[in-house]
């Protein structure tokens, strides 16, 4: 790399341009239909750094999950390039956790044997997956919970045995995907911060998507705001709160101040 | 908070007692009709008469019953067999389903009651012809059921499936099966009771064995007590089955709740 005024490359410029976990640049999408074609990303570009917390906030409907399903490799891209860990992206990876919007979990199978499944797809070894299946359990606070089925839980403790699972085969990215909008406001609180300890603990690279800004902003580092369809990136704002934060800071004047810029910047109808 | 799901052994005995009851009081209201208006019994037996033959008779009872369970059962398995294996090649190879989707539907709107003499001609009076007629009557609730089941996993799983590169045969074992179970016992449980009347028509058509047999031998003998007797075995002989059908989906699928018409009554249409 070309280094501009003589600067000598002194190892940190190098640290500084270290390979990105996720890199977007210039992604389009465009859906076909029948009779036209719906744009749906105009050219969205930004990168998340190895164990950066990064949310995709945007307006209902405005592309912000087919950012996360071309990463993941469940969707293909228009034109533009995504690369995870300096690899293109050309279809899924296992590299990858999911949580989807709704739990998906398998109701035939009990908490544990939810958390088991990916270790039974990859063909991991039964009983260090079990063990680490009940530490995740464990980490999710579920632990006395390991043996019931999915319709003997709640909502939001479903939604916490899917985030165990998405972390079962140790992935090095956590994709999630609205994981609580179907959840009442009480339990979407609760299990942001218990996102945020699972996150501190193990600090996977993760990318939220949300249209939540309070949301956005206590989980995040930084947060990618995306205009309405066909989204563009309005900006990057990097979240300023120091970690480790605690629940309290939601009700910090520069908590306010945050979710006031961004509210701004989305159009104040999306507070 | 977990909800735990009991079910209550004192209402489920309520239930089964008020259903004994109400069965006694028609079974008794009918015995007294019959003797205070003195109906003869060619025209409508008493529930005594009845209970007689059948006690008269139970050796001949038992062995035309067993026959109607044997071909009845055959039908069933057969048309569980061929029905899960069609539904899933449907699902699996969508292509095939555009070809073999409308062929089963004609086939299903052809009159098996048509078909039956047919079957007798090709494959004579024993009880083969009977095990195909209650087999082509049993086979389209499964298929449909089976299909639809297969069909039906959830999106999200599908694609937590291949985000962790699952190949297709996890797919189908790990998702598609469990999915699709609590529809194929429902198509199962419809089956069953298909399968009774599928071997019953094959009695009736021709042959010298079964509980159909019976009833048109009674009939033609006017025999109306013996009748009733074997219409009242065909009927144990379904619930009986369904039963079966329904306990063993509990066993193997305990995470799915069960409509229940054979004790709630309400529930079903």
């Amino acid at each position: 790399m070309a280094c501009p005024l003589g600067a000598v490359d002194d190892g940190r410029t190098h640290a500084v341009r270290a390979r990105a976990a996720i890199e977007i640049a210039d992604l389009h999408k465009t859906y076909a239909t029948a009779d036209c074609e719906i744009p749906a990303l105009d050219g969205v570009s930004f990168r998340i750094e190895p164990g950066e917390f990064v949310s995709v906030l945007g307006p209902s409907g405005c592309g912000k999950t087919t950012v996360l399903r071309i990463v993941a490799g469940l969707t293909a891209k228009t034109s533009g390039s995504v690369e995870v860990d300096g690899v293109p992206v050309t279809g899924p990876q296992r590299k990858i956790g999911l949580v989807f919007q709704v739990p998906a979990l398998m109701k035939w199978r009990t908490a544990l044997g939810n958390v088991l499944l990916p270790a039974e797809i990859l063909g991991l070894d039964r009983a260090a997956s079990r063990v680490r299946a009940q530490e995740l359990l464990d980490l999710v606070g579920l632990s006395e919970f390991a043996s019931r089925y999915p319709r003997e839980l709640s909502g939001g403790m479903q939604q916490r045995v899917a985030i165990a699972r998405a972390l079962a085969h140790d992935p090095a990215i956590l994709l999630l995907d609205e994981p609580f909008s179907a959840l009442d406001m009480m339990t979407r609180n609760q299990l942001n911060i218990e996102l945020l300890r699972i996150w501190s603990e193990r600090r996977k690279t993760s990318l939220l998507v949300t249209h939540s800004i309070p949301e956005a902003i206590f989980l995040s580092d930084r947060i990618v705001v995306l205009g309405p369809r066909p989204a563009r990136i309005l900006d990057v704002v990097a979240v300023s709160l120091p970690r480790p934060r605690d629940p309290s800071v939601r009700v910090s004047l520069s908590f306010m101040q945050m979710v006031d810029r961004i509210g701004r910047l989305v159009g104040l109808e999306y507070i | 908070m977990p909800r735990v799901y009991l079910r209550m052994p004192s209402a489920s005995l309520h239930r089964v007692l008020k259903l004994t009851l109400t069965l006694a009081v028609l079974v008794a209201s009918w015995e007294a009709l019959c003797r205070l208006l003195q109906i003869p019994a060619f025209l409508i037996p008493a529930p005594s008469q009845v209970a007689l033959r059948l006690y008269d008779k139970h050796d001949l009872f038992f062995m035309h019953t067993w026959i109607t369970i044997y071909e009845t059962t055959a039908g069933f398995f057969l048309a569980v067999a061929f029905g899960i294996v069609s539904a899933a090649v449907i699902v699996v190879t969508p292509r095939l389903r555009d070809v073999v989707m409308p062929l089963l539907l004609v086939a299903q709107l052809v009159p098996k009651v048509a078909v039956a003499p047919l079957l007798l001609i090709w494959f004579g009076y024993g009880l083969f012809p009977k095990i195909i007629i209650a087999f082509l009557v049993a086979f389209f609730p499964i298929v449909v059921n089976g299909a639809s089941g297969l069909a039906s996993v959830q999106p999200e799983l599908l694609d937590l499936g291949s985000s962790l590169q699952a190949s297709r045969w996890q797919t189908f074992w790990k998702f598609r099966v469990p999915s699709a179970l609590p529809e194929i016992f429902s198509g199962m449980k419809i089956a069953v009771t298909l399968a009774i009347i599928g071997a019953i028509i094959g009695e009736f058509v021709g042959g010298n064995r079964g509980l159909g047999y019976l009833i048109i031998v009674a009939n033609q003998e006017l025999d109306t007590a013996l009748a009733f007797a074997a219409i009242f075995l065909l009927s144990v002989v379904g619930i009986v089955l369904y039963a079966l059908i329904e306990m063993f989906e509990r066993i193997l699928i305990p995470w799915h709740a069960p409509l229940e018409p054979l004790t709630t009554g309400g529930r079903m249409l």
